[in-house]
């Protein structure tokens, strides 16, 4: 008889390793939150980190691309000094918002606006996580499970409309650590949110980003999330974002990348309830050697419902992008609206992109369609450009703008909206 | 002024050649005219004094004011004071017209060496430069030619020449697609722009343009080649007879 013993990467063998002491230094011994974590954790021992042969992964063999992870930051909670850290992205700085500061994954008081909330918003910590999320079968959600240190619960009330977003800020700093903020959102029938989560930290430091959030909508709820991932060169990010919606829900995700040299940002979202109106979209700035998945499962499982995806990736260098879009369409879901688009623009020959979208439809009366495009900016428009005196870069750079700026202007909130196009405008000017 | 010599272009991948042996001059203040049947290389002729990428240049020169530009990148031959109006102006979809034309006029001033234009007086220049071309505000606020008729993107292509004041105008079939009252439009538009100092090169496959637009000479192109100069009469003449003769002339 032989006995198979799984050979472990470095990585693997690290998160291995940690989990036990992390465990040990939990203070608190909520026995239904440290039975999730630990059913994860085992989770995760029993399926390693996700490479290519596993099919949601196929195009981002985290195996292959996560060398090293730092241990968990948690104990190093409010230590960090500010100026270690990378800040805000200053497109986003003038943002006028009520602001929401993880650091390290741990929720800062402090530098966040607690105080003034406007009436009607609830920000408060839970240790624990409430529930696996049914996700418990991706690796990186289940370390999320494992290893999170706190959860941040916010509640919008019934019936509240906020104007000024919320801005969830997620700063990582000092040596070289693993983070893994968990965010709830909670909102109320018919209340309005917008959400915006930066997250970001130094560059030139190796860390690792593992974040969740949870999304539970009421009915007639209007929420526009959207997430910067602002993050170091070096660093690793992955993100979850699970959100199931209620009845005539208006929602909008956007994802924003420029850094970070490995990312994977997943959406799972489930309309649950019927006239629900859905839009995701992204645009990804990324240049070297940087790697951005984006994986959506849009899942149908009620009649009568919209969503919209429209993505764009503009890639530099030897970039990787990666647009995995699936919309599922249930046996009920009948008068199920479903477009979605991914458009990719590749700027030299080393850069690669690997689109795959998808839809899974079991209904019959449904009005579903995807596209995706890869190419190099259209010749004789910039030489149009060019002809008028705009040298070779700034018509590129006007022509980028247009394009990744079509995915910005999906998010409602102006502020939001012009913040994104002025980080358009900030990594072009870095790349001329 | 504008001197092309013994020109010969052919496409880059070398499956036709276009140009054979061009030869044409064009003096300061002059407003040559171009004329020729479709598929004799006028647009061809335009592109490549412009710069576009694709054509490789087997022989010859285009020496703008003594100095050969065929070494230059379009944006720095716009820069020298090429300005081509194309025949087919192309839509951007997302790239606003003032932040284009704004993006034009700081990239010339840039060039120059001098300071970029304010926003005010940039607002000034063009809603003037608008009114005189009968373009409005709401097509100012559009993506690029974007959703414009044939004859507003030609009126467009003007605007950005009233704007960048170039010393050598290249209209390509700007007659093309306009009907009478458009045509007088443009052609007041361009004819404001003639001075001692600017030089056109009017190409057109009609004569009904160089009614309004008067030449001072008229070339007759066929095969890749100026087959016959002439002054403004020429194009009368043309128009009486076609351009048979000097198509059989030149085979
Ligand atoms: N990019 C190209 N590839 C192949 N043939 C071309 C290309 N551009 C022009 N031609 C050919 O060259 C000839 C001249 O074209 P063009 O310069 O457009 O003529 P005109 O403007 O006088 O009608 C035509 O026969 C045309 O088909
Ligand atoms: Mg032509």
């Amino acid at each position: 008889m032989t006995i198979i013993t799984p050979i472990r990467t470095q990585a693997e063998a690290a998160y291995i390793s940690q989990f036990p002491a992390f465990e040990a230094g939990l203070t608190t011994r909520d026995p239904a939150g440290l039975k999730l974590r630990r059913a994860a954790f085992e989770r995760f021992v029993a399926l390693g980190l996700p490479h290519r042969r596993i099919e949601p992964y196929h195009y981002t063999d985290v195996r292959a691309l996560l060398r090293e992870v730092a241990g968990p930051a948690v104990h190093a909670k409010h230590t960090v000094a500010l100026p270690e850290m990378a800040v805000l992205p200053s497109a986003l700085s003038a943002l006028e918002a009520f602001k929401i500061v993880l650091v390290n994954g741990v929720l800062d008081r402090a530098r966040s606006d607690l105080g003034r909330l406007p009436e009607g918003v609830k920000v408060h910590e839970e240790a624990e996580p409430a529930v696996d999320g049914g996700l418990a079968d991706d690796p990186m959600i289940a370390l999320n499970t494992a290893f999170m240190t706190g959860r941040v619960v916010i509640t919008i009330e019934a019936g509240i409309k906020l104007d000024t977003p919320l801005h969830l800020q997620s700063m990582i700093g000092g040596a070289a650590v693993a983070v893994y903020p968990r965010v709830t959102l909670e909102v109320g029938k018919g209340a309005a949110v917008t959400l915006v989560e930066s997250h970001f930290g130094p560059d030139g430091v190796a860390y690792q980003n593992n974040s969740l959030v949870e999304i539970v909508a009421g009915d007639d709820a209007k929420i526009d999330l959207v997430r910067v991932n602002a993050h170091g060169k070096a660093a690793a990010d992955f993100s979850t974002l699970a959100v199931t919606l209620g009845a005539s829900n208006v929602f909008n995700a956007h994802s924003f990348v420029t850094g970070g040299a490995l990312s994977r940002h997943q959406v799972f979202l489930r309309l649950e309830g019927e006239h629900s109106v859905v839009t995701l979209s992204g645009a990804m700035l990324l240049n070297a050697r940087q790697h951005a998945d984006t994986t959506l499962v849009v899942d149908h499982a009620v009649p009568n419902c919209q969503s919209r995806e429209h993505f764009a990736h503009v890639l530099d260098g030897e970039a990787t992008g990666v647009f995995q879009g699936k919309i599922i369409v249930r046996p009920l879901a009948q008068k199920t609206d479903g477009k979605m688009m991914s458009r990719a623009v590749v700027l030299t020959d080393g850069a690669t992109m690997n689109n795959k979208p998808e839809l899974e439809i079991f209904a019959d009366d449904v009005q579903c369609g995807h596209g995706a495009t890869v190419g190099a900016l259209d010749e004789d428009l910039l030489f149009y450009l060019q002809a008028r005196g705009l040298p070779k870069t700034e018509a590129e750079a006007l022509m980028l703008q247009a394009f990744a700026g079509e995915a910005v202007a999906m998010i409602a909130h102006d502020g939001v909206r012009e913040a994104l196009d002025g980080a358009i405008d900030a990594w072009l000017k870095e790349r001329a | 002024m504008l001197e092309i010599k013994n020109l010969h272009v052919a496409i880059e991948d070398g499956s036709k050649k276009i140009l054979n042996g061009l030869t044409l001059t064009v003096h300061r203040g002059e407003v040559a005219a171009i004329m020729g049947p479709n598929g004799s290389g006028k647009s061809t002729l335009s592109y490549v004094i412009a710069g576009k990428p694709g054509y490789e240049i087997l022989d010859g020169e285009i020496l703008l004011e003594g100095e050969n530009i065929l070494e230059m990148e379009p944006d720095q031959r716009s820069a020298a004071g090429v300005f081509l109006a194309f025949q087919y102006p192309l839509e951007i979809p997302g790239v606003a017209t003032m932040t284009f034309l704004k993006a034009a006029m700081n990239a010339h001033l840039r060039a120059a060496g001098s300071d970029e234009i304010k926003t005010p007086d940039f607002m000034k220049r063009v809603r003037k430069a608008a009114d005189d071309l009968g373009i409005s505000q709401d097509m100012l606020k559009r993506g690029l030619n974007v959703g414009f008729s044939g004859g507003e993107k030609k009126r467009m292509e003007i605007l950005q020449m009233a704007l960048l004041e170039p010393r050598i105008c290249i209209l390509d079939e700007t007659d093309s697609g306009l009907d009478i009252d458009a045509l007088k439009v443009v052609s007041e538009g361009v004819n404001k722009l003639r001075s001692a100092d600017r030089s056109f090169l009017v190409i057109t496959h009609y004569q009904r343009l160089l009614n309004y637009i008067v030449p001072d000479t008229v070339h007759v192109m066929s095969k890749g080649r100026v087959v016959k100069s002439g002054g403004k009469e020429l194009a009368l003449e043309l128009e009486a007879n076609g351009y048979a003769d000097y198509v059989s002339d030149a085979a």
